[in-house]
């Protein structure tokens, strides 16, 4: 388990070398660079070019690498010239915003998934079976920005149930009860209209697990001793299913990331999908750079936890 | 006995009516849009007229003008040509692309696998849909062959996988051991031999991917990293929604691209579905 664990790690470095490789070479693609925002028009060219001279602009690109890399490990991601501010303050600020959202769009993923996942595998080709595959078909195609566009029309325009922007009702005081509660009320209809397209591929993959599991050996023993049919299910059938479908969690931070730039477009979310294109349409490098560091990062760590749950539930795994 | 991979593929399709009328739904559309839009005058359609700014449905607009006075349906059957000749070429140029790779790698194995294997792993790991936005807004000018090249760069890597696993088993099998022996030429086995035997698997991937890709284009236009306002896409109708007050009172305008897409990407999905079952034994119905 753990030279498994210490291997399984040990990719990773080199992974997230090569991602901040490509991201450097992105940012030296992108029109404009540290200076283009601080350039004086009153400048002559010779003071700029000094600037350049003094930022390291003209090195060549392995010493400009390493001066990113390693400011980046001191926890200096640079100036960004949009906002005269340090690019980890701005980060921080929108950051617990998408990781709130995250969260509850994680849990209600599961709390859609486990139980419809249940009885369309347990009570399969009945009615209710057929119903929620027909759901899992039509949100495995539906794409998640038209999915989240019709329930914001529907019920924040249309019906007016949940506010149609922004994370907080402007003036409560932070630190209060109604604070928190308007918190949760922005996230709710972003973080559903996530869920709901996301946790389709949970429900499937829940409901081909258990019947299979029901057709095992073991369940027909325990049925055969009498054991009640609630019981079969919940203690047996369940849990086998269950750890499984744990692991994914991990997988699903990737595809979190890339539904939290459409969600939080559409919702007007202030989080980091939000500031991702933001910058990008301003320009904003540094901040850029950053944020697809991050999230890059992000979902090889993602993928790193669910890669350890999973050998830990199926030993097979370890081998490779 | 030639082809009896795709008549395996045919009969399943009849067997499921969903997906029969799904299939008949997508080339009549197909027909319908790359059809009438020979008629359209396309230059007239993207041309702001102020004198006719967010009018409702009419008889000479069908579904009324955007904010810049443009006809909506006009642009509806535009963004449906132009988003399905993305879909299609991104398919075919990362399909090309995937299955060139996984047959290389699962057909030779040894060192040749190791190399390609580590170059797809790299490019797993990267964050796709923001490395393509980052892409499309460092390139200057793209048209669709250049966006569509930029797309099929981050999308070969699942095709590629699937193709590779696939080849590995084949390679093994008797068959084409027989056809080493008998001193054909690695290329003719791969494609008078290898390539046929999994060609239902390809076809099924491919036209998942075409949903998918589908989709993957709306989107980036939907966040305005795709085709300027002059070549709609049927993202960009949906993009007009991004202003609060079109997505309340003006219906007409993104109301009706977003269901297209939704019916477009369900009907290829359900073609798609049915084929993936034909290609299982245990799960075939006819």
């Amino acid at each position: 388990m753990w030279t498994f664990t210490f291997r399984r790690v040990l990719i990773m470095i080199p992974q997230i070398l090569l991602l901040s490789i490509v991201i450097f070479f992105l940012a030296k693609m992108m029109p404009g660079d540290a200076l283009t925002g601080l350039i004086d028009p009153n400048i002559g060219p010779e003071a700029i070019e000094a600037q350049r001279e003094k930022l390291g602009l003209n090195d060549p690109w392995h010493v400009q690498y390493w001066n990113w890399i390693t400011n980046l490990f001191q926890g200096d991601l640079g100036q960004s010239f949009q906002h005269k501010l340090p690019v980890t303050e701005i980060i921080n600020q929108r950051l617990w915003n998408t990781f709130w959202l995250s969260v509850l769009t994680l849990i209600l993923t599961y709390l859609i998934a486990i139980p419809l996942g249940l009885i369309s595998g347990r009570y399969n080709d009945t009615i209710s079976d057929r119903i929620i595959t027909g759901y899992t078909y039509i949100g495995f195609a539906a794409p998640v920005f038209i999915f989240a566009l019709l329930m914001l029309f529907i019920f924040g325009f249309q019906l007016g149930w949940f506010p149609t922007g922004g994370s907080v009702t402007p003036g409560t005081v932070p630190g209060t009860w109604s604070f928190f509660l308007s918190k949760v009320y922005h996230m709710l209809l972003p973080a559903l209209s996530m869920a709901l397209i996301t946790t389709v591929s949970t429900v499937q993959y829940l409901r081909s697990e258990i019947i299979d599991t029901k057709q095992k050996d073991f369940v027909l023993l325990a049925r055969s001793k009498g054991v009640s049919e609630t019981r079969i299910y919940r203690k047996h059938i369940f849990r086998n299913s269950l750890l499984p479908i744990a692991a994914f969690f991990g997988y699903e931070i990737s595809g979190l990331i890339g539904g939290s730039i459409f969600i939080e477009n559409i919702f007007s979310y202030p989080g980091i999908g939000q500031l991702f294109l933001s910058s990008l349409m301003q320009r904003d490098t540094s901040v850029v750079t950053a944020l697809v560091l991050l999230f890059g990062i992000a979902s090889i760590l993602g993928t790193l936890i669910s890669d350890l749950i999973l050998s830990i539930v199926d030993p097979r795994i370890r081998m490779k | 006995m030639e082809h009896s991979g795709f008549r395996i593929l045919w009969r399943e399709i009849v067997r499921d009516k969903l997906a029969l009328i799904s299939l008949i739904f997508f080339m009549m559309m197909v027909a319908f849009v790359f059809g009438i839009s020979l008629f359209l005058d396309e230059s007239e359609i993207v041309t702001v007229d102020l004198f006719a700014i967010h009018e409702p449905p009419s008889s000479q607009f069908w579904l009324g003008t955007d904010y810049g006075g443009r006809d909506v349906f006009g642009q509806l059957i535009i963004g449906t040509r132009n988003s399905l000749s993305i879909g299609i070429l991104v398919t075919l140029i990362s399909g090309i692309v995937g299955i060139t790779m996984g047959v290389v790698s699962g057909y030779f194995g040894g060192t040749v696998d190791n190399i390609l294997m580590r170059i797809l792993d790299f490019f797993m790991i990267l964050p796709t849909l923001m490395i393509v936005i980052v892409f499309v807004s460092i390139v200057p000018n793209y048209g669709v062959m250049s966006f569509s090249l930029i797309m099929s760069v981050f999308l070969w890597m699942g095709i590629a996988r699937l193709i590779r696993s696939k080849a590995l088993q084949e390679k093994e099998l008797d068959y084409v051991n027989a056809s080493k022996t008998a001193g054909s030429s690695h290329l003719k086995i791969i494609f008078k031999q290898v390539l046929p035997n999994i060609s239902s698997l390809i076809i099924v991937t491919m036209t998942l991917n075409l949903a998918a890709n589908i989709g993957l284009e709306s989107g980036l236009s939907f966040l305005g990293f795709g085709f300027p306002e002059s070549t709609p896409s049927l993202g960009t109708l949906v993009s007009y929604a991004r202003n609060p007050q079109t997505l309340e009172y003006r219906w007409w305008i993104w109301l009706p691209a977003s269901l297209l897409i939704l019916i477009l990407m369900l009907s290829i999905n359900n073609v798609g579905q049915a084929l993936k079952r034909a290609t299982d034994a245990k799960q075939r119905r006819g």
